[in-house]
Parts: structure tokens; C-alpha cells; sequence
């Protein structure tokens, strides 16, 4: 056991999946900046101050959109085998996720509505423990009506209440 | 118990009589009125009579709302019904919105019974029953307040002794684990926020005499003090105040200790659970059952380590919600560590309680993130005091050079201990885990409960190649990590831990670059 390491999981997201992280970081990163911007072309004195503000915001908001998601888009991973979940996600803070499949409660999928938009589903796998949940989002909609019937089938062989 | 028949059938189940609460509740929720009708007296007598109109409608709002509490309680006394038929507690209620509510008795959990001051002087409890689900949901748990404390004795026992498969009662006695010593007081000033108590104390009084229109500064002993201040040294002043608030604090936890654990017992019942008695204002009792344990969590705070003593909390599941979980998971009061370990031991069954195990230590460079954090912390205090000297005067910059003088050394230290507490290790069907310096946690959790794994890795411990690793539980606070532990030490210890779960999902890592 020396020197290992967790590999990715095998199955990367969808690529719609980066529209989606772009769409989801410009409603954060972007009202800002616009605001500063009609404030500078609307108030002439004030536009050093504005000026300023908008270059200040602006840049780190462009910045988050081009990383992020590309940077997810890296990372976001899964896998489902017969006896778990593996599941990857994160961009500087970086998370792997193992649930055995024996100790699964519920299979859910919830589809937001910019994930909507792009046609693209999340999967929901809860165990008994409240911090235990794996999430798997940005897959095609049909992939994940897939894993879901994988995982219920293999879930509903196991006895006992999965605590 | 057990000559009342378990096996009724429900033919007699609409014989049984419902039950109702008690009478006395309708005194308590009249009671609750004085508070209001109290602080009105109260605020006309100040006033002299002529109380302005912000005030009135202030407290004529707070009368309301208390008459409004006071039908919904007497409501409730009127609706509420209760019994025990046919292997089910029924429970009705409600006038506008009738429920009827009914819990298999196979499934009753836990039974709490909880007495505010105001129930203690009429002699009420509230009874709360749980199934010992994980969700906080209320529909999972069945609470009737407002019962006599005899009454409450008779549920619970006819609640929990359904289950016990013998009949004996007579080693009841017996399974005591713990009961108060009053020499445990001397823990009790050890417990921090009790200065955070005083702060708040006077906050809230400032606040409430503002709002009434007082202000605490214009009183002659405020003023007084105010003169004397302006008399002595600045620094003498600052010592003197501090002294007095931890003077304080320290008499405020003294008296939540007292509150919060006197009459303190733990025992093994018959039946496989455990109960904990404790409260001096509000009493409580707290069941929890010896299957759904899965460890035991050992909690030092920093200066009661320095005076050798721990609490133990029970890693339990179905105790509820992580709020709930916190109150109700409370095993033992600070108290010497010797005992707490031995309660630890008692609890769990073992010989020996498993925290005690020589635990793994983590990568060196562990330390070297925790001086980070020292210095960073430090920093951070002194840059605002070192900004306001070049800004303003050289006094500033003088403040700036004794705090970092005074915190350097002691963040480090903090580091240094941080680092230390770190550790981790396999003892038969314990997975241990320590960490922290304000409270160091050793948690035993049992293997078995162990149902995922979580791993993180912030970017800095990318770079430095260590990892967290949680290891999800249905029980306690739901997760329990190991922190900061090497990437290779930490997924092999996992895959000790819980053999099979992880090992399909690991690969060597080449060997030419230290695994990322």
C-alpha cells in the first residue's frame, strides 16, 4: 500500500455541463461590474471612482468564469460499480466521494433550472448519514435516468435499513 | 410492567381510555401572563404613571402575543389526548387542525422527559418520544407536555419495558456508570464561554433598558465608576476589567454547571439503554439505546486539559438533528480524565477505553501548515493596530509591537500543540481519529458504522500532499475526520478501516513525483 492515490473516476460529466458552470458563474461575476458600468457612463464626475470599481470587479469576475469551469470541468468525475459510487467534484477545494452501494437510501434526481436549459440532470445518492450524500450534477438527462435505474435495482437488493 | 398483558388485542383497544394532560397546565399557562402584566406594573411604577405611547404599544404588543400564547397552551390542554392501546401510543390534538397521531410501540426509540422551571413548580414534565430516525422532521417523534411527573414515570416505563426481554427489575440499581461528585465543580470555571455569558448578560441588559428608554450611563454607581477609571492608569483599568468579566464568567459557568448537572447519574438500564438524569431549574432525562451506539467522542478543551479533566459524549445515532444531537449526546460533565475514560470504557463494554490507543502520527509538514495559520492569525491582529500608528499616533504602533510580542509565542505554541493533537489509528472495531487544540476531540468510532467516505484536498494540501479524510457515519456529528493526513497513509488507512470499499478506486502512483 505504498504510495497510492485515488484515481478519477472513470466517466467524465457532460460538456454541456461547462455552458452550464459559465451560466451559473456569470450571475455571480457579472451584475456587479454592469452596475459600476452604467454608474460610470451615467454619472461623469464620479468616473475615476466607478472607473476603478468596475476594472476592480470585472477583472477577477472574468477570471472566475474562464477558470472555473474548465476547472471543473477537470475534475467532475464519476463511476457507479455493482458495489459503490466513486464520485469527484470541486475546483480548489477538491472532493472525492465513496458510498457503498448496501448502505444507499435514496436515489433522487433534481434538475435546476439553468441545468434544464442546457438538458442536463444531477443525481442525488443519500445515505443514513446527513454528511454523506453524494452528488453527481451536469450529466445528460438520459445518462442519468440510467445511473438512477442502475443504482435502484443494485439498492434494492440489499436488506436491512443501511445505517 | 409486564403483568399488564402486552399481548391486548384490539378489540379492546377502543376500551382503553384515553388519558388527558394535566390540569396544572392551564395554572402554567396562566403564570406565563404574570411576565407581561409584571414588566407593565414594572414600567408604569418606574415611569411614575405616565408612561409614553412608544411604551405602551411596546408592551401592550407583548400582552397580546402572551394572550395569544396563553388560549393556543390552554387550547392545547383541552384538545390533547393521549394512550397506550394495542401495542401503539396514540396521540390527539388540535381544534382547527385535529391530528391523530400513532407510533408502534416496537419502534419507540428513546423517551426524553424534559421540566422547565415553570413545570418543576406545578410538578409537569413533557415526555418526547422518538423512533430514532435520522431526520429532524417532528413527524418522527411524538411529544406530550404537559403530563404529571408520575404520570411521565408510568409512560416511560410502559414505553421502554415493552421491549426488555426479561421481567426482572431487580438489578435496576445496579447499572449505575456515573453519578455526580461535587468535586467536579472545581472543572466548571474552566469552561470559556462563560465570559462570553457575562459579555452577553450585560449586552442583552443594556439593550432592554435602551429600549426602555434608560440609559445605564446616567446611573450614579456607572458615573461613579466612570470617575474612578478617569483616576488610574489606562492599562491598570484594562486589567482591573478583565479581571473582573473572567471573575465573572467564571461564577456565570460555575452556575450553569450547577444548573446543568445536578442530580447528574448515568446508568445501564434493563432493556439495553442507557439513561442520563441530570438539571437543577430544568430537569432532564435522556435515553439512549446501547445498539444504536457507535463510539464515544472524548472532548478536552484547552484549559481543561491543563487541569487533567475530559467530558465524554456518546457517537450515537437517531439522537436527532445535529442542535439536538449536541444537548442530548452529553454522556458526562467535565470531569477528571481518569473517569471520563473510565465511563468511556463502561459505555462502550470494553476493558479499556479505546481513545487511550498510541495513535499514528501525521506527515511533519502538517506543522509547518499550522505555523502558517499562526502567523497569518497574527498578522492579520496586528496589521489593523500597526496601520492605526502610522495613521495616527506612535501609542498605536507601541500596542502593535506588545501584541505581536505576546501573540507570536502563543499561536505558535497553538501550532505546535495543533500539530500534536493530530493522530489516528485502527484498535479492533474502533476507528480513532484525534484532532484540535481549543478542544481536542479523540473519537472512537465503531467500523461498522462507517457507511462512506468522504475525501477533501484544499489546494494547499494538494501541493503538500496530505489529504482529509471523513468517514461518513449515521451517527453523531455525521462525519468524523482525520485531518490532515498523508495521501498514501491516509487511503490506506482507510481501506484498514473498511476493507474493500476503497481499493477499487486506488492506483499506485508513479514514483518518479511525490502523489499528488
Amino acid at each position: 500500500m505504498h504510495d497510492v492515490r485515488l484515481r478519477p473516476p472513470r466517466n467524465r460529466v457532460d460538456r454541456r455541463a461547462l455552458a452550464w458552470w459559465l451560466t451559473q458563474s456569470s450571475v455571480f461575476a457579472l451584475p456587479l461590474p454592469i452596475v459600476f458600468a452604467i454608474l460610470f457612463l451615467c454619472i461623469p464626475p464620479a468616473r475615476t471612482v466607478f472607473g476603478w470599481l468596475l476594472v476592480a470587479t470585472l477583472v477577477p469576475g472574468l477570471l472566475y468564469m474562464a477558470v472555473m469551469p474548465v476547472w471543473r470541468y477537470r475534475v467532475h468525475r464519476w463511476e457507479t460499480t455493482e458495489q459503490a459510487v466513486y464520485a469527484a467534484s470541486g475546483w480548489l477545494w477538491q472532493r472525492w466521494r465513496v458510498v457503498p452501494l448496501s448502505r444507499v437510501q435514496t436515489v433522487d434526481t433534481l434538475r435546476g433550472p439553468i441545468q434544464q436549459m442546457f438538458g442536463l440532470s444531477g443525481i442525488t445518492v443519500t445515505t443514513a448519514s446527513a454528511s454523506g450524500a453524494v452528488k453527481i450534477k451536469g450529466l445528460d438527462r438520459h445518462v442519468a435516468a440510467d445511473v438512477v435505474q442502475h443504482l435502484t435495482q443494485y439498492t434494492q437488493a440489499t436488506p436491512g435499513d443501511a445505517t | 410492567m409486564s403483568s399488564q398483558a402486552p399481548t391486548r388485542q384490539s378489540a379492546d383497544a377502543t376500551a382503553t381510555p384515553w388519558e388527558r394532560l394535566s390540569g396544572r397546565l392551564i395554572l402554567v399557562q396562566a403564570g406565563l401572563l404574570a411576565a407581561p402584566l409584571g414588566s407593565f406594573l414594572l414600567a408604569l411604577a418606574v415611569s411614575g404613571g405616565k408612561a409614553d405611547l412608544q411604551v405602551l404599544i411596546a408592551l401592550g404588543s407583548v400582552l397580546i402575543t402572551f394572550l395569544v400564547v396563553t388560549g393556543i397552551g390552554v387550547m392545547r390542554y383541552l384538545t390533547t389526548r393521549y394512550r397506550i392501546a394495542d401495542d401503539r401510543i396514540e396521540l390527539r390534538s388540535g381544534l382547527l387542525f385535529r391530528s391523530q397521531r400513532a407510533m408502534s410501540l416496537d419502534r419507540v426509540r428513546s423517551v426524553d422527559l424534559t421540566a422547565n422551571p415553570v413545570h418543576r413548580i406545578f410538578g409537569l414534565t413533557s415526555v418526547r418520544i422518538g423512533t430514532g430516525e435520522q431526520t429532524s422532521s417532528a413527524g418522527r417523534r411524538l411529544t406530550i407536555d404537559g403530563v404529571t411527573k408520575a404520570q411521565a414515570a408510568e409512560l416511560r416505563d410502559r414505553l421502554l419495558s415493552r421491549r426488555t426481554a426479561a421481567p426482572g427489575r431487580a438489578a435496576d440499581d445496579d447499572g449505575l456508570i456515573a453519578d455526580m461528585d461535587w468535586s467536579w465543580l472545581r472543572y466548571a470555571p474552566l469552561t470559556i464561554w462563560g465570559v462570553g455569558g457575562v459579555l452577553t448578560t450585560f449586552g442583552t441588559a443594556y439593550r432592554i433598558l435602551h429600549e426602555m428608554k434608560i440609559d445605564p450611563l446616567e446611573f450614579g454607581f456607572v458615573k461613579d465608576i466612570e470617575d474612578r477609571y478617569g483616576s488610574v492608569p489606562l492599562w491598570f483599568g484594562i486589567l482591573v476589567t478583565a479581571l473582573i468579566v473572567i471573575a465573572l464568567g467564571a461564577v456565570f459557568s460555575t452556575a450553569t454547571f450547577t444548573e446543568g448537572w445536578y442530580g447528574y447519574r448515568l446508568e445501564r438500564e434493563q432493556g439495553g439503554t442507557f439513561r442520563v438524569l441530570r438539571g437543577m431549574l430544568v430537569t432532564r432525562s435522556v435515553t439512549i439505546e446501547e445498539k444504536r451506539m457507535r463510539g464515544v467522542e472524548l472532548t478536552e478543551t484547552m484549559l481543561l486539559r491543563w487541569a487533567r479533566g475530559a467530558r465524554v459524549n456518546a457517537v450515537a445515532s437517531g439522537l436527532g438533528d445535529r442542535d439536538e444531537n449536541s444537548k442530548r449526546s452529553m454522556l458526562t460533565p467535565p470531569m477528571p480524565r481518569n473517569d471520563a475514560l473510565r465511563v468511556a470504557a463502561e459505555v462502550l463494554s470494553e476493558h479499556e477505553s479505546p481513545t487511550l490507543s498510541a495513535l499514528r502520527r501525521h506527515p511533519r509538514i502538517t506543522l509547518r501548515r499550522r505555523i502558517n495559520r499562526a502567523l497569518t492569525a497574527t498578522v492579520l491582529l496586528v496589521a489593523p493596530l500597526a496601520a492605526l500608528g502610522l495613521w495616527l499616533s506612535r501609542t498605536w504602533l507601541y500596542a502593535a509591537g506588545i501584541t505581536a510580542l505576546v501573540l507570536l509565542p502563543a499561536t505558535l505554541a497553538m501550532a505546535y500543540d495543533a500539530h500534536r493533537a493530530l493522530g489516528h489509528t485502527l484498535r479492533d472495531r474502533y476507528l480513532i481519529t484525534r484532532s484540535g487544540t481549543f478542544a481536542r476531540r479523540t473519537v472512537a468510532l465503531e467500523r461498522q458504522g462507517v457507511i462512506g467516505w468522504n475525501v477533501t484536498r484544499s489546494v494547499f494540501q494538494r501541493r503538500a500532499g496530505l489529504l482529509t479524510l471523513g468517514a461518513t457515519t449515521a451517527a453523531g456529528n455525521q462525519c468524523y475526520k482525520v485531518r490532515d493526513v498523508g495521501v498514501a497513509q491516509g487511503l490506506a488507512f482507510a481501506e484498514e478501516a473498511v476493507p474493500g470499499l476503497l481499493a477499487p478506486f486506488l492506483e499506485q502512483a508513479p514514483s518518479h513525483r511525490r502523489s499528488r
